[in-house]
């Protein structure tokens, strides 16, 4: 019975970190390519979320939903990129967080002004409803596990579009030496569109799958955000290895700390008291690995090569 | 001869004493709350402004400090009210200078241990790593029930100055206005120090400062001390203010609130942090009072600085800094 529950939020830690990996994935591409700290990647996250909850509520489909929450957020990527982000590139990391901090303030408002205060919910679609048996006779929702899939599947798909496509090595190109492809002829405004528009496609993607498992608010972006700024300073910033071991790292420490300290705490004081004791300690692990891992290696376990 | 500068620093602090005091003889006792507000974000501002102007350590991370101070403040008037003692059998307080020192004890404290582990790395990494260490705060305040969990915790009575009445908003904001002029005050002691030039120095170039035998690190972490201790003293007398802390005087929205504060008024500036106070919360109350999603405007027009006007407030009406 213990052994199925602990299964189950084994699972639940991968579903996490399967997430964080989609948003941490982009950041770290945006910085990698850019050089660029995007405090409003949240904020994409949340268009996604919100995008696909509408289209679905207006067509009925979660499918048509998800297909224009990669849209919105791309475009809403692509169209921040061009407005505002690329005044950035130059200035350094203070003006880059101020601004897309304001971006957030703007996206968040903006959000609530368009679809009010209260949050939104979208459905899991009817394909993937059910629950498959884990052994140990626990059920476990097919979403979860699809969610899971998708994130291995993009994952994959992600390397093969860095390491095997064309504009994959442009983009490695644009990672060592962005001066130097910019004279080979690269267009290199136009390459750092397209990689922002995939980051924030990326987000959106998550959100929308998030969105079905929690309601779609302003400010869910938030913690997530955060979330994935511990994976990727874990992982190294600019390596999307790092990003992937990280996301997983810090998913799964979450998930198991929350569901096994208070238990391992209630070995040895009173049970309510373990639960508060362990609560409050697993809401920290995350950072406190964190802090170990800087403790050893202050540029994260995958350090980019330059930067 | 006074320097522009100087002159326009003048002004601003009378300011900040002569509208309140003008409102007092009006009867407009919310004019009062209002300048109370901005002079203790501005002395939290001016913490940060140690660390991020002086030391270009850029702490996405101080609402930590900030809601330790009123954490401490709010833990030691429940105690003092109920007589349940704290740790160690020592009871809780409602003088206001014991809280004070305990608020600065530790935030410099915490500060010491963040920027211990924070300090190893630079740039972008430093950033995103005081904001996981407060966002660990914050965790851990609304995951703890004792006091208050999300909820947060109410002070009854402020806390006590000796022979003043604090609950009269007026007295509260002199107490608040001499504590933010001190702070200034140890701001520019700082920044005319041969400490505040080696931090200064190790801004501008790490690498030389190292050459000459000074070890940045040592420079930064106690300069990151002192700004958390001081945007903990800011943190106690907020608490004191709203007579109630919560989890939200944590949050990260705070840590860039006090970054915009500083960006507004003008960054390193001795007055940049009350410059900017002034702007953000004179913004925050007349757009709250034109429409309810005043937070998209203060977002275009936060915009709008960062990318049109360098400098702030402070660059525009005292000229550009003299030296970087």
């Amino acid at each position: 019975m213990t052994l199925a529950l602990a299964l189950e939020q084994l699972l639940n830690g991968l579903q996490l970190g399967v997430m964080l990996f989609l948003m941490a994935a982009g950041l770290t591409l945006i910085f990698g390519v850019m050089g660029l700290i995007n405090l409003a990647h949240g904020s994409l996250y949340m268009v996604g979320a919100f995008a696909c909850a509408a289209v679905a509520a207006a067509t009925g489909s979660f499918w048509i939903g998800l297909v224009a929450s990669l849209a919105c957020a791309a475009a809403a990527g692509a169209i921040v990129e061009l407005l505002v982000i690329r005044r950035l590139y130059d200035r350094d990391h203070l003006d880059q967080v101020l601004a897309t901090f304001a971006l957030i303030l703007i996206f968040s408002e903006g959000t609530r002004w368009l679809f009010g205060s209260f949050p939104l919910y979208l459905d899991i679609p009817p394909l993937l409803a059910g629950a498959v048996p884990l052994p140990g006779g626990l059920q476990y929702p097919v979403y979860r596990l699809a969610i899971i899939a998708a994130g291995a599947l993009i994952a994959f798909g992600l390397y093969i579009l860095i390491s095997k496509t064309r504009l994959g090595m442009r983009i490695r190109a644009g990672e060592s030496d962005r001066e130097m492809i910019g004279a080979l002829g690269v267009d290199i405004r136009t390459l750092y569109t397209v990689v922002f528009a995939l980051g924030a496609a990326l987000a959106g993607l998550a959100g929308a799958m998030v969105g079905a498992l929690q309601s779609v608010q302003v400010g869910m972006g938030e913690p997530v955000l955060i979330l994935a700024f511990v994976v990727i300073v874990i992982g190294g910033i600019g390596s999307i290895k790092g990003a992937l071991f990280g996301a997983l790292l810090v998913g799964v420490t979450d998930t198991m700390g929350r569901f096994l300290l208070p238990q391992l705490l209630a070995l040895f004081v009173p049970p309510a008291q373990a639960g508060m004791i362990g609560g409050a300690a697993a809401s920290m692990l995350i950072y406190v690995v964190m802090a170990l891992i800087l403790a050893v290696k202050p540029r994260g376990l995958f350090p980019a090569a330059h930067a | 001869m006074m320097s522009r500068e100087n002159l326009t620093n003048l002004i601003l602090a009378a300011l900040l004493l002569a509208v309140p005091l003008g409102a007092y003889a009006l009867g407009q006792n919310f004019y009062i709350t209002l300048a109370t507000r901005i002079a203790i974000l501005a002395l939290a501002a001016t913490g940060l402004n140690l660390a991020l102007g002086l030391g270009g350590l850029v702490s996405f991370g101080h609402a930590a400090f900030f809601g330790i101070g009123g954490y401490a403040a709010g833990i030691l008037a429940t105690h003092g009210f109920s007589g349940d003692p704290l740790v160690f059998g020592l009871p809780g307080t409602n003088q206001m200078l014991v809280v004070w020192l305990v608020a600065v004890v530790v935030a410099g404290l915490v500060g010491l241990a963040i920027g211990a582990i924070s300090l190893r790395t630079s740039g972008v990494y430093f950033i995103m790593i005081t904001l996981a260490f407060a966002q660990m705060v914050y965790y851990f305040a609304i995951s703890w029930p004792a006091y208050g969990g999300e909820d947060g915790l109410s002070i009854l009575v402020r806390n006590q100055f000796p022979g003043v009445n604090t609950m009269r908003p007026l007295n509260f904001l002199l107490i608040c206005y001499l504590v933010l002029i001190a702070a200034i005050g140890l701001f520019a002691l700082i920044r005319a120090s041969r400490f505040g030039s080696a931090l200064q120095a190790a801004r501008q170039n790490e690498v030389r400062v190292a050459t000459v035998g000074i070890a940045p690190f040592r420079i930064r972490l106690t300069a990151f001390a002192i700004s958390a201790a001081v945007t903990g003293l800011a943190g106690a007398l907020f608490a004191d203010l709203n007579r109630f802390v919560s989890p939200s005087m944590l949050s990260w929205h705070m840590s860039g609130e006090l970054i915009v504060l500083i960006i507004l008024g003008g960054v390193g500036r001795l007055f940049g942090p009350l410059a900017g106070a002034m702007l953000y919360v004179i913004f925050e109350y007349a757009l709250g009072g034109i429409t309810e999603r005043w937070q998209f405007f203060l977002g275009l027009i936060l915009l709008g600085v960062v990318l049109f006007a360098r400098g702030g407030l402070l660059g525009f009406l005292a000229g550009r800094a003299k030296h970087g």
